[in-house]
């Protein structure tokens, strides 16, 4: 595979939110807003990139038996610069994500890839596939976070387009797991059709 | 605070999965069958409660005492890591029958966000260990309660004609998003 389609894949054809089904949980729990989707999920793959690129470095020096929780310990150290950096430089940001933050080290995205790619490939590709996957997410959540805005609040990245009352319901829980339902049935029918 | 306060908001005002967004991973993929979800909801109250008392020693007895809070993200996703391995070892010297019906469940719950979740929560709520466990365990029993309302639900699904585009993921997350619906009714029960 070359690198140019290593790193688009993770935007639709595999997808991790829409089409992997990996890291529900965020998906759901951080999409109030576009905005709010983009920032968990480019802090997401800074992690997934980061925590790829030292993986697949010290790939060879990890026994087998230890790999898992070797993974986790890495993954978990860039989780905290993240979740220290944001603390400090966008502190709104981080009071909306909330607990989703040091959740990150729980995405099963994270870990997914950490097994599945970077244990087993070069640094370079390993960066490229993080650096797709994460971006891929990030592209989910901001499409999720933004029809959730414009349904619920009539607005995308807090820019006002529709007058009155919409269903606010949208903006609430029960909202985030019907519009990803019907999100995900459409990337399904793009996926075939392209 | 009062403890029946904090079983109630724990169990159904905020229910972890349809209104907290947590271990939805496992939500969607093992509750096929009320059978399986059971199985999970137990693993997972076993596996809660024990993490949110270990974690709450550490966080208290090490993490504070020594200014290490900022570790809390590693220490936390660590010991759980360490604690279920050990209760997968434990289990299946001392209870090999308990082990059948868990066991499957248990590499799960490592990964599951519930867990860590439920352990940071009760840290920033600043409960105390009594608190913690009773937090926690209400907490598992709501998760197990939308489980298996949530499985039910799906065994029917099964046998009713859906649009062809729905079928399977899309149509449980609608189903899902009806459920939090109904649950978002007990909103305003406690303060």
């Amino acid at each position: 595979m070359n690198q140019i389609q290593n790193f688009t894949k993770g935007f639709l054809k595999e997808n991790p939110v829409f089409v992997l089904l990996l890291g529900m949980c965020p998906t759901l729990g951080t999409t109030t807003s576009a905005l709010n989707g983009l920032g968990m999920g480019l802090a997401t793959a800074f992690v997934l990139t980061m925590s790829n690129m030292v993986i697949s470095m010290v790939k060879n020096q990890i026994p087998d038996k230890v790999r898992i929780p070797s993974f986790i310990v890495i993954i978990a150290s860039f989780v905290t610069i993240v979740e220290l950096t944001m603390q400090a430089y966008a502190p709104a940001l981080y009071e909306q994500l909330g607990l989703f933050i040091p959740l990150i080290v729980v995405n099963c995205i994270v870990l997914g890839r950490a097994e599945a790619f970077a244990s087993k490939n070069t640094v370079w590709s390993s960066v490229i596939d993080g650096l797709g996957m994460g971006l891929g997410f990030a592209f989910a959540l901001t499409i999720l976070g933004g029809a959730r805005e414009l349904l619920g609040s009539g607005a995308i990245f807090g820019v006002h387009l529709i007058k009155g009352d919409l269903m606010l319901v949208f903006v609430l829980a029960p909202g985030a797991f019907i519009a990803l339902g019907y999100i995900i049935a459409l990337v399904n029918k793009i996926n075939k059709t392209v | 605070m009062d403890y029946f306060v904090i079983i109630i908001s724990a169990i159904f005002v905020s229910n972890i999965v349809l209104t907290q967004f947590l271990g939805i991973c496992p939500f969607l993929g093992v509750s096929t069958r009320i059978s399986t979800s059971i199985g999970m909801g137990g693993a997972v109250l076993f596996v809660m409660t024990l993490a949110t008392m270990t974690t709450w020693i550490f966080q208290y007895y090490i993490l504070i005492p020594y200014g290490l809070e900022f570790m809390q993200t590693i220490v936390f996703i660590l010991v759980i890591a360490a604690l279920v391995q050990m209760v997968e070892i434990m289990l299946k010297k001392v209870s090999p029958a308990l082990y059948q019906a868990l066991g499957i469940f248990l590499p799960l719950i490592t990964t599951n966000c519930a867990v860590l979740g439920v352990a940071i929560l009760t840290m920033q709520k600043h409960f105390n260990l009594l608190e913690g466990v009773v937090f926690s365990i209400s907490t598992a029993i709501g998760y197990t309660m939308a489980l298996v309302i949530f499985a039910g639900i799906r065994e029917h699904l099964d046998i009713i004609e859906v649009p062809k585009g729905m079928r399977g993921i899309p149509i449980a997350l609608v189903t899902a998003g009806i459920l939090a619906m109904a649950f978002m009714g007990f909103t305003g029960m406690v303060k």
